[in-house]
């Protein structure tokens, strides 16, 4: 391994931080926004279909298949082919997004209500709720931490991969970081560190949300034992 | 040097002397391909696959590693996945450039970038997968006189494997699509040809190559679940009963 390390340029970084603080601070909200609205519309196509699917404990093929496909399409690839059918500018970089964080979020609303325990479900219909009611106070609060789990994987995902969408001209922080000849690398380290802090930032906001709409006597459990791995071998979820 | 986008660089393709197709940059030119296979294509596609390699088995080494670790300390699982779970939430792009200072333009800094990224699903699929054995089947190992290490390699780790499998396929699929990031760091892999097609927005050579890493994932996909039914026979009977 080659060692470089000229770490001076991390200093030369915060230099850079404190002088352009303006232009980080407009990239920044770029990014935000970007992958904001992007999320946004992810959640509006997936959320509703997975929970849907999932209720009704069909098409199971569906989640699955699309969560093996999302995971194996790079960043990269999805905005190459969608430069060959439109031109470069945010509209390409807000697909590509959208196309990336459907599948978490679609997979981990499926997996989360049809898992919810049949036993329960059934006590409900014998009270006599109806399917809406079913779904809105039992499913849901139930699948609650898959459900968030599966968002916060593509609130990461989308913040990351808006990054590498700057090449096709969606602005943001990216914008910096791939345009070294222009900002050169205190630049680049600078604009590097602010989306990662962002990714952290993204994650523990969502987190947030989570515990704000969780019911009381369900906080503090954790998708973490629902996840990964199921009978069959096949795995649920990215993260 | 990176950010291709922008800069002024050869032209490529060479418009000069190709087929009415590539000059006029329609969709798809056969001839393109047929003509680039060998000098492109496949140079990148192989360099493809050895980055990935390389990180999923160095990754496959580490994680399983801390995950036997995290097994027999349990206080120390907590540490290790949030160690894990903190390096997977980096952003590609601003890893590989943050570790540029420290190992430069090298294939090391792709690879390190790659690696830390493996790590979290390879860890907890393991350890939930050691978990996974029944203590009722643990304590018959040990009335058989079973010693820990014997009862960690003939019953806890065959247990554990069909859960091992699945995260190394996460691992692996993953690994293919963050790859192609690479190409921001050193001219290799998938997302070099996609970055030279970029700059003059050469229809053929952005669809081939993208066409060819979600190929290479589902591909790499496919041959670990091959692997893993033949790795857990057992699990087969389950399956079908």
């Amino acid at each position: 391994m080659t060692l470089v390390a000229d770490l001076s340029v991390f200093g030369d970084a915060l230099t850079f931080a404190v002088d352009h603080s303006d232009l980080l601070w407009d990239k920044t909200v770029e990014h935000v926004a970007l992958s904001a609205a992007s999320v946004g519309i992810a959640l509006v196509i997936a959320l509703p279909l997975g929970v849907l699917l999932g209720h009704v404990h069909r098409f199971s093929w569906i989640a699955i298949s699309v969560a093996n496909v999302g995971r194996a399409l790079p960043t990269l690839a999805v905005i190459a082919v969608l430069l060959v059918f439109m031109p470069i500018g945010s509209s390409v970089v807000a697909i590509a997004l959208v196309v990336l964080a459907v599948p978490p979020i679609l997979t981990n609303a499926y997996v989360g209500v049809s898992e919810v325990d049949q036993e329960t479900v059934e006590a409900a219909r014998g009270m006599g709720m109806s399917e809406w009611q079913i779904l809105r106070r039992v499913e849901l609060p139930l699948a609650t931490p898959l459900l968030f789990a599966g968002i916060r994987t593509a609130v990461v995902y989308v913040v990351a991969s808006a990054t590498i969408a700057a090449i096709a001209g969606g602005g943001g922080l990216g914008e910096i970081i791939v345009n070294q000849a222009g900002y050169r690398i205190e630049g680049v380290i600078a604009a590097s560190l602010l989306v990662s802090v962002l990714a952290f930032a993204a994650d523990a906001a969502v987190a947030g949300v989570q515990w704000l709409v969780t019911p009381k006597p369900l906080r503090g459990r954790h998708a973490e034992d629902a996840t990964l791995v199921t009978d069959a071998g096949e795995a649920h979820l990215s993260v | 040097m990176t950010g291709f986008v922008g800069q002024s660089g050869p032209v490529i393709p060479n418009f000069g002397e190709a087929s009415s197709c590539i000059q006029e940059n329609r969709l798809f030119c056969p001839d393109w391909v047929r003509d680039n296979w060998a000098p492109v294509l496949q140079p990148a596609l192989l360099q493809h696959v050895k980055l990935v390699v390389i990180a999923v088995a160095i990754g496959f080494v580490i994680a399983l590693g801390a995950a036997l670790l995290a097994y027999r300390h349990r206080r120390l699982e907590a540490p290790i996945g949030v160690l894990a779970a903190f390096l997977y939430t980096i952003p590609s792009l601003a890893l590989f450039q943050l570790l540029v200072p420290v190992t430069g333009l090298t294939v090391s800094t792709v690879e390190v970038a790659l690696i830390s990224y493996t790590l979290l699903i390879l860890f907890r699929n393991m350890v939930a997968g050691l978990r996974s054995a029944p203590q009722d089947v643990l304590e018959a190992a040990r009335g058989m006189g079973m010693s820990r290490s014997q009862i960690l390699r003939r019953v806890e780790l065959p247990l554990a494997l069909p859960s091992i499998m699945a995260g190394l396929r996460i691992a692996t699929v993953s690994t293919i699509a963050l790859a192609t990031v690479a190409a921001f760091v050193i001219p290799q892999g998938l997302g070099y040809p996609i970055f030279l097609a970029l700059r003059e927005f050469f229809k053929t050579e952005l669809i081939v190559t993208a066409v060819l890493a979600v190929g290479l994932a589902l591909v790499a996909d496919g041959l670990l679940l091959a692997a893993e039914r033949a790795l857990t026979p057992w699990a087969r009977a389950r399956r079908t009963a």
